[in-house]
């Protein structure tokens, strides 16, 4: 489905496109397109471009000069013929402990879906995840993708503070707490690996439209990874091509 | 050594200059000063960057004792203001000695003061911008006792510019404001509310977001999570607007029905909790 947007005015710095379609990898994939374009070929001065679900946002740093050439170029402009290559998706895996130390409301998943706890995790173990989008929290990733079954309510009061690498779920959605922090999902395990430092030039290794997918392991397993990655010792690659 | 000693914080300042730009895509809040007309306009007066770092104080002024020489300007909100016991004026280039202390007393109108110093202040730069943010630097605000490097000033002549501003319009409680995304979502008879009434700043806000008081008829549901920027208002499930600020998420699934201009934002930065605005709707060009 490539339609075209609607294209409005946020505000005196920014343009908001939109489209008329739902959480799907094959819409994500036309707004990366549609981002990688206007980033490329388009927009002269310093821009930011973030996409969402259905949205492309480009903000304009200081200067406002183009944003009335822009914004009518960007209505001529043909999006189902868009002359730019498809994202190029990298595919990572990321381990995930699922012991009940960190999987807090693993019995309470377990109870309501009627689901063992070993199918819970090769539940969530299996599919391949979609990440669309960085938000609520620094590096906090939207992924995609989940297995039906897995589906569950957001907590009803949240939580004041979850462990950094918490693994959650609410709703049709599956994401990780890159930091300590309040949650209102529902915590099944912790990822040792560090997905946001600040410090580092590129401070979150993923872009919208990887590919993650998740591997169960031990406590033990977990404390190693940990202490790589707590020593600088730990390198997250992506997968070779699928 | 170019330093100040923060001897007590205030009751909430930190360090703030124009935000990070290019950090939404990692889910990293914008930040900078709420008020940036003010920040930037303190800096102006001392002939800096608009975008050295200035200090954001909200509510309370600091007690700030100077171990060097510098200038110093004051600019947004009007406090009582204080250089060894001595009233000084707002919005205006001073010199400081080293030794001096600079105390903040009454606030008289607005909300948030900024502290420029020539050169602006020194402090670790985290994705290219000193504005201090929970999880990005290592302290949200300043803390009674620290103490701040500043920077050697490009030009140390400085400035005897005079700048005339008119701070008339800052204080004012018209906002303009943009119609949002989700605007003509909205009943015609809600929409034309949003404009025929005042609305209260509530105690809750602070640098994320301003709620107000009003409740609002919303039969809009959540939207598909989407992106918002400081100055998108809101409308919750139950019926409050909200304006985001400049620390607020870089998504959000509340319907957008209004964009705060950009003056409009530093006049909202302006305002006690208890106080009202109205908004004033302004279309823009195509």
């Amino acid at each position: 489905m490539q339609l075209k947007p609607k294209i409005s005015r946020l505000g005196e710095r920014a343009i908001l496109l939109q489209w008329d379609f739902d959480i799907a990898p094959e819409n994500l994939n036309t707004l990366l397109k549609a981002k990688q374009f206007i980033e490329y070929h388009f927009v002269k001065s310093k821009v930011q471009v973030i996409n969402t679900y259905n949205s492309l946002l480009v903000t304009y740093d200081l200067s406002i000069e183009n944003i009335y050439d822009d914004l009518l170029a960007l209505k001529s402009l043909d999006f189902t013929q868009l002359k730019s290559e498809d994202y190029k998706a990298a595919h990572y895996k990321l381990p995930v402990c699922y012991d009940t130390e960190f999987g807090l409301d693993l019995d309470e998943l377990s109870r309501r879906n009627a689901l063992s706890i070993s199918e819970i995790i090769k539940r969530h173990t299996q599919p391949i995840y979609t990440l669309y989008f960085m938000g609520f929290l620094p590096g906090f990733l939207y992924l995609g993708g989940m297995d039906e079954r897995l589906k569950i309510a957001r907590k009803n009061e949240p939580i004041k503070s979850v462990l950094k690498g918490a693994v959650g779920i609410a709703e049709n959605q599956t994401g990780i707490y890159p930091n300590s922090s309040p949650a209102g999902w529902q915590i099944i395990g912790n990822c040792p690996v560090e997905l946001f430092n600040a410090t580092n030039e590129n401070p979150c290794p993923f872009k919208a439209g990887d590919q993650i997918q998740f591997y169960s392991v031990s406590k033990m397993e977990y404390e190693n990874v940990k202490e790589q990655v707590e020593s600088g010792n730990f390198e997250l690659k992506p997968e070779a091509d699928v | 050594m170019s330093k100040v000693v923060i001897k007590k914080a205030g009751f909430y300042t930190s360090i703030q200059d124009l935000g990070r730009l290019n950090v939404a895509q990692y889910g990293v809040p914008r930040s900078g000063a709420m008020d940036s007309f003010s920040a930037k306009k303190a800096n102006l007066l001392l002939n800096n960057s608009i975008n050295a770092a200035v200090l954001e104080i909200t509510m309370t002024g600091p007690v700030l004792e100077f171990k060097c020489d510098t200038q110093i300007a004051v600019c947004g909100a009007t406090f009582e203001l204080f250089i060894d016991d001595k009233p000084i004026s707002n919005a205006k280039a001073f010199q400081i000695e080293a030794g001096s202390v600079l105390r903040f007393g009454r606030l008289i109108e607005g909300f948030r003061a900024y502290i420029a110093v020539s050169g602006g202040f020194q402090s670790e730069i985290i994705l290219e911008s000193r504005s201090q943010y929970r999880g990005i630097t290592a302290h949200s605000r300043l803390q009674n006792g620290s103490e701040l490097q500043l920077l050697t000033p490009e030009d140390s002549t400085a400035a005897r510019a005079r700048v005339n501003f008119e701070n008339q319009h800052l204080f004012s409680g018209h906002l303009v404001v943009y119609k949002g995304p989700e605007f003509e979502l909205l009943p015609q008879e809600l929409q034309e509310k949003l404009f025929s009434q005042n609305f209260t700043l509530t105690p809750a806000g602070n640098r994320m977001a301003i709620p107000f008081k009003e409740l609002l008829p919303n039969s809009l549901n959540g939207i598909l999570t989407g992106p918002v920027l400081p100055g998108t208002v809101q409308l919750t499930p139950h019926g409050n607007l909200i304006a985001l600020m400049k620390d607020c998420q870089v998504t959000g699934g509340y319907p957008r029905v209004l964009q705060v201009s950009e003056m409009g934002l530093c006049q909202l930065a302006q305002k006690k909790p208890g106080e009202q605005v109205a908004f004033e709707l302004k279309e823009l060009e195509y």
